[in-house]
């Protein structure tokens, strides 16, 4: 099984409040030199079978119509190899 | 004769009641749809209502934008069925590209509920034209994720083809482009907005006004005249 990763993120125009927040918290925390915060979303999917070009044309064709709001959004899809999964999962 | 007027239930919706109620109050009559039904009814007009459907889960509205009863209400719209989109409705609208931009949380990352005033800029729509070009009305507005945003260029051109509806006054309750709380697509048919006209529609509750009730009595009026 492999897996393909959808992360998925507000236009650069787009004010982003949430990230601001997070930013903003920061230097409380103790945290200094972060100057950008943008928080978006990440998609992780399962995939039967192989992730050959049209699996992955599935996918992009899902992220555009329903992960992502193109409209507000951009998103990047990407198949994560093997050998993370497997390190991931230790 | 008079209208018959679908609102849908998805799950999640809050405001289905109080809208058939709007619109029995306004003289048509309210017909109950569900997300899972694959026709309308024959409805003459269709409202989508507020709430979280699907808990707003993914994004406000992007779920139920893909229930069965969308399918035929997706295609009628634009084929001239009237769809009035209130709040989450407004939404649904937004997610399924029947209306322009997008809807975000509110700039200050609060949920907000308060009577909120208006200014009716454009009174040619399926719904307003019972208001008057300009009128200031104040009806109640309660919502997470109420902030308009669409690209510059879509911007401009609502604002030159007249196609902002309402826009809030006195504050920006959430960072609106424009201070824009409802829009139009390019026929007027279809309409939504962040506020709540179906919250007042009697003396008795909400504003104390009935600044909400010309959404369903210019619906009416356009259904029985036509």
């Amino acid at each position: 099984m492999a897996r393909v990763v959808v992360d998925v993120m507000l236009k650069p125009e787009i004010l982003d409040p949430q990230g601001q927040a997070v930013q903003r918290a920061l230097p409380r925390l103790g945290f200094e030199g972060i100057s950008d915060v943008r928080q978006g979303k990440r998609f992780e999917l399962e995939v039967d079978g192989p992730v050959d070009e049209a699996a992955l044309a599935r996918i992009h064709d899902l992220a555009e119509s329903f992960l992502a709001n193109t409209v507000i959004e951009d998103f990047v899809v990407k198949v994560e190899e093997p050998a993370e999964v497997a390190e991931a999962a230790k | 004769m008079t209208a018959r007027i679908g609102v849908v239930t998805f799950p999640g919706s809050l405001d289905d009641r109080d809208t058939r109620r709007a619109i029995r109050i306004a003289g048509a009559e309210p017909v109950a749809l569900w997300h899972k039904d694959k026709d309308l009814k024959q409805v003459d007009a269709v409202v989508l209502c507020g709430g979280f459907s699907y808990g707003d889960y993914l994004r406000a509205g992007a779920i139920a934008r893909f229930s069965p009863v969308m399918e035929p209400l997706i295609e009628q719209a634009k084929a001239g069925l009237p769809v009035l989109g209130i709040c989450n409705g407004f939404q649904i609208l937004t997610e399924a590209h029947l209306l322009p931009g997008g809807m975000l949380g509110n700039d200050h990352l609060h949920f907000i509920c308060r009577d909120q005033k208006l200014r009716v800029e454009n009174a040619e729509t399926a719904w307003t034209g019972d208001y008057r070009q300009g009128q200031e009305i104040s009806i109640p507005l309660k919502n997470m994720d109420g902030r308009y945003v669409a690209d510059a260029r879509t911007v401009d051109a609502l604002e030159a083809e007249g196609r902002v509806v309402f826009r809030y006054l006195d504050v920006n309750p959430n960072g609106s482009l424009n201070d824009i709380a409802g829009i139009t697509n390019e026929a007027g048919n279809v309409v939504g907005l962040m506020p709540h006209p179906e919250h007042a529609v009697e003396p008795l509750i909400g504003t104390g006004r009935t600044d909400g009730l010309p959404f369903f009595t210019s619906i009416l009026k356009k259904l029985v005249n036509a």
